[in-house]
């Protein structure tokens, strides 16, 4: 509080006839201001510190371990150098793929799921709904062992992790229709209506009137979908198990923080965290108003 | 205990009113409750046996009234559509007629027959005359008959199905040419598909992925349960796995005897499980609401700058943020360094070598990646209260604080009680978070004789997925503990999913 208001507080107080030491509201008021103020920006610094830290220690030339201070003495690149001399441009091709086609693939089967749910009534629908939502309960981490198995008999592990992971994810994406269904339940269904009146088929209401509208939703479930492949960790390391081709680079990056490797691969780890946050972050930032979108209105009513 | 008249209730004290309120949610909720699941259990059996007997009934009628084509229907699948004109739809179920019967000659037998006993003959040393010498031969493969054994239950269950389905096509299309319609052709059924039974069209491929990919492998798992497969009986490479009937599950759940460390192990884990999920998910919820409103307040300027930076560590994928938090917070981290530098501390803080250090860590960890999802959550629906809520509650003389438990919270907890349900029960299986923190870490000695040798911060998922891992992995354990967690979310789902004010119809949204 400046000196101002202090002088601003009391005049007031006289002039109504308060104690002297009385706050008015419009004090009150600054006062809970600056505290929010403090907060946020604490909160600010406590939430960008980690990757402020990433980014400054990626670029650590004196040393390659953990070491007590973020502002490296000596600047250079030669992280980056280092880890494009490892497997790491191909986990980053890897991954890459993976995203792009289980970006595709899953938004086309959510989309169908979540349209069908939403929009038609037929004789299994509460059934089918229900059973989902038991499914559901199941944790995934169960049916890894079996998928890893059978993706090992169809030749789909190991070298050839990334098919094999692509179908896994697509396949089992149609239980993710909560959002997404959630949103089409708020396009009215006059317009369906007024179709059909009018002759069209299902197809082509789907087609033409609600696609068109559901412009966010496809876009949330595409950056989502994108999105998951760059941090999925457990099953990718169980299907790509020992082999480095067919790692992501969740996988492939999360030995360099091992105890025999982080005194020589962390500022390495950092470099490669650089790389690979600031294309998915640029995306994201653009497309965040979809996102905040999805987030708000399916996952609360999902 | 004895229960009040409502006259009589309203009369008690606030203390007393609690009191008995606790009492009747013991003495009386909590048998109703299981007095439902055992009415719906007995409904269900019900239902299934006048659903079994009308369907066996309609069978026998349709087949006396029926005419010679829809008799031979019960044979030849498909025969009487053919007849009638119908002719594609005749030809789909004579084709997967044909497939069925091919395919349970050829493999489906086999496969089904060994079910009862999982493989008779494991991997032998067997004398080969052209090399002079014995080598392994490998003969039955527990594994593939499980599975396509299950697979093929499922075909036959899907066959029975096609079955009925031809014979009731062929009693509604006796019905409609006796009353002289048309009947539809087949250029009729495939426009249909993207008509009024589009729906049919949309979801036959997520629904075969589920199939496949979902609900097979959680049959597969649930029947493990109920096996001894582990890593030295994978069913082919050294010993075949057999049905052992319950027995994992009194390993992993009785109180007496020498595997009373299992059942120690798996409460000490379950109850950290629910703590962690608690915390987790209370925590975020309420430091993700108070943020959303301190952003939201009138009079805070740069809204949009204080969402971003929040926003900005969503996009940053978890396992970057999340291993290098971890690192930070190590024995010989970025923070013991630099407090040890300052010369604030003399010995490292053991953040992730005491157990209890180690668990509010993750806790508060927890806190830094969950408050920004939550505060756009919470932002999105505090815009949403009517603002002369506040206003008449503020001409009534209402404080702050009296504004946010009037209003805010309540409407709040309104809109969000499902997703505060669904969150909880993710939490409890957030193995993101505990395994790149901590995995798991540190170890817990008194349960290091049991299998996956389980930490303090281990929840039951992470607990699961040390099972299954090495050379020893106990995939039977692991599929008792995937019930178990099972069993544990869907009690604590069902319960308070009956108890949530906000169960609306879903209709009311359109």
């Amino acid at each position: 509080m400046s000196r101002h208001d202090k002088v601003d507080v009391r005049f007031e107080n006289r002039y109504l006839n308060r104690h002297p030491n009385h706050i008015g509201m419009r004090a009150k008021n600054t006062i809970s201001n600056t505290i929010i103020y403090v907060v946020l920006i604490l909160m600010s610094v406590i939430w960008l510190i980690p990757f402020i830290c990433i980014l400054l220690q990626s670029f650590r030339v004196e040393s390659t371990w953990q070491v007590g201070y973020v502002v490296p003495q000596q600047w250079g690149f030669d992280n980056y150098v280092a880890l494009f001399q490892t497997d790491f441009k191909r986990w980053y091709l890897n991954t890459f793929i993976m995203a792009l086609v289980t970006a595709l693939f899953q938004t086309v089967i959510v989309l169908c799921m979540s349209y069908t749910l939403s929009r038609f009534r037929f004789k299994m629908r509460a059934a089918l709904m229900r059973f989902m939502l038991i499914l559901g309960m199941f944790p995934g981490m169960l049916t890894m062992i079996i998928l890893y198995r059978v993706l090992k008999d169809l030749g789909l592990t190991q070298s050839n992790a990334v098919p094999g992971l692509i179908l896994v994810y697509v396949a089992s994406s149609g239980m993710g229709y909560y959002v997404s269904k959630g949103f089409f339940d708020t396009i009215p269904k006059s317009l369906d209506e007024a179709a059909l009146v009018d002759g069209a088929t299902r197809a082509q209401i789907l087609w033409k009137i609600i696609l068109p509208l559901a412009k966010p939703i496809v876009i949330y479930t595409i950056l989502t979908a994108f999105m998951a492949p760059w941090g999925d960790f457990v099953f990718a390391r169980y299907v790509s198990f020992g082999t480095s081709e067919g790692m992501n680079v969740a996988v492939g990056m999360f030995n360099w923080l091992n105890k025999d490797q982080i005194g020589s691969c962390y500022t390495m780890f950092c470099a490669g965290g650089v790389v690979v946050a600031i294309p998915v972050t640029i995306l994201f930032m653009c497309l965040q108003k979809y996102y905040v979108e999805g987030v708000t209105g399916g996952a609360v009513k999902g | 205990m004895k229960q009040y008249s409502d006259l009589e209730y309203l009369r008690l004290s606030k203390g007393r009113k609690f009191l008995y309120g606790l009492g009747r949610f013991f003495t009386a909720g909590i048998p109703r409750f299981f007095k439902g699941i055992g009415l719906a259990v007995g409904r269900f059996f019900k239902r299934l046996g006048v659903g079994i007997g009308t369907e066996l009934s309609d069978l026998f009628l349709t087949f006396k009234n029926g005419d010679w084509k829809t008799r031979s229907s019960y044979l030849i699948m498909g025969f009487g559509s053919i007849c009638r004109g119908q002719v594609l739809r005749g030809l789909l179920f004579l084709l997967f007629e044909a497939v069925f019967i091919v395919y349970m000659l050829t493999a489906g037998g086999y496969w089904l027959s060994m079910l009862p006993s999982l493989g008779k003959q494991g991997p032998m040393e067997v004398y080969n005359e052209v090399l002079d010498a014995y080598t392994t031969q490998y003969f039955d493969n527990s594994f593939k008959i499980l599975l396509y054994g299950v697979l093929t239950v499922f075909f036959i269950i899907a066959f029975l199905y096609t079955w009925r389905l031809n014979i009731r096509q062929n009693r509604i299309a006796e019905d409609i040419l006796r009353s002289g319609k048309r009947l539809k052709s087949g250029k009729d059924d495939l426009r249909s598909l993207v008509d009024d039974q589009f729906h049919k069209t949309l979801l036959a491929l997520p629904l075969l992925g589920i199939l496949v990919f979902t609900v097979l492998p959680i049959v597969f798992m649930i029947l493990v349960a109920f096996t001894n497969y582990d890593g030295t009986h994978d069913g082919y490479n050294n010993n075949l796995f057999t049905w052992v009937g319950l027995q994992n599950f009194n390993t992993m759940l009785s109180w007496s005897g020498g595997n009373k460390v299992y059942a120690a192990t798996f409460g000490e884990i379950l109850v950290w499980t629910l703590i962690w999920a608690f915390f987790a998910t209370f925590t975020n919820y309420f430091l993700g609401m108070f943020v959303a409103m301190m952003i939201n307040k009138k009079g805070i300027r740069i809204k949009k700058v204080w969402r971003t930076i929040l926003v900005m560590t969503i996009a940053i994928p978890q396992f970057i943020s999340l291993l290098y938090v971890s690192k930070m917070f190590a024995k010989n981290g970025l923070i013991n360094l630099f407090l040890m530098n300052m010369g604030w501390i003399q010995q490292a803080l053991p953040f992730w070598e005491d157990p209890t250090w180690a668990r509010v860590t993750v806790i508060i960890i927890n806190i830094w990646i969950g408050i920004p999802y939550l505060m756009l959550i919470a932002t999105g629906i505090l815009m949403n209260i009517p603002q002369d809520l506040y206003e008449s509650s503020r001409i009534d003389g209402a404080n702050a604080w009296q504004q946010y438990t009037k209003i805010t919270l309540p409407y709040m907890l309104f809109i969000t009680g499902p997703y505060l349900l669904t969150s909880f029960t993710s939490n409890m299986n957030n193995f993101n978070v505990i395994y790149l923190l901590t995995s798991g870490g540190p170890t817990n000695s008194a349960a290091s004789s049991v299998a996956g040798t389980a930490g303090y911060t281990d929840l039951l998922i992470t607990w699961l997925f040390k099972i299954t891992t090495g050379a020893e992995a106990q995939y039977y354990l692991a599929s008792v503990v995937g019930i178990m967690v099972f069993v544990v979310v869907a009690l604590i789902s069902v319960i308070v999913y009956n108890a949530l004010p906000s169960i609306k119809n879903e209709e009311d949204f359109q």
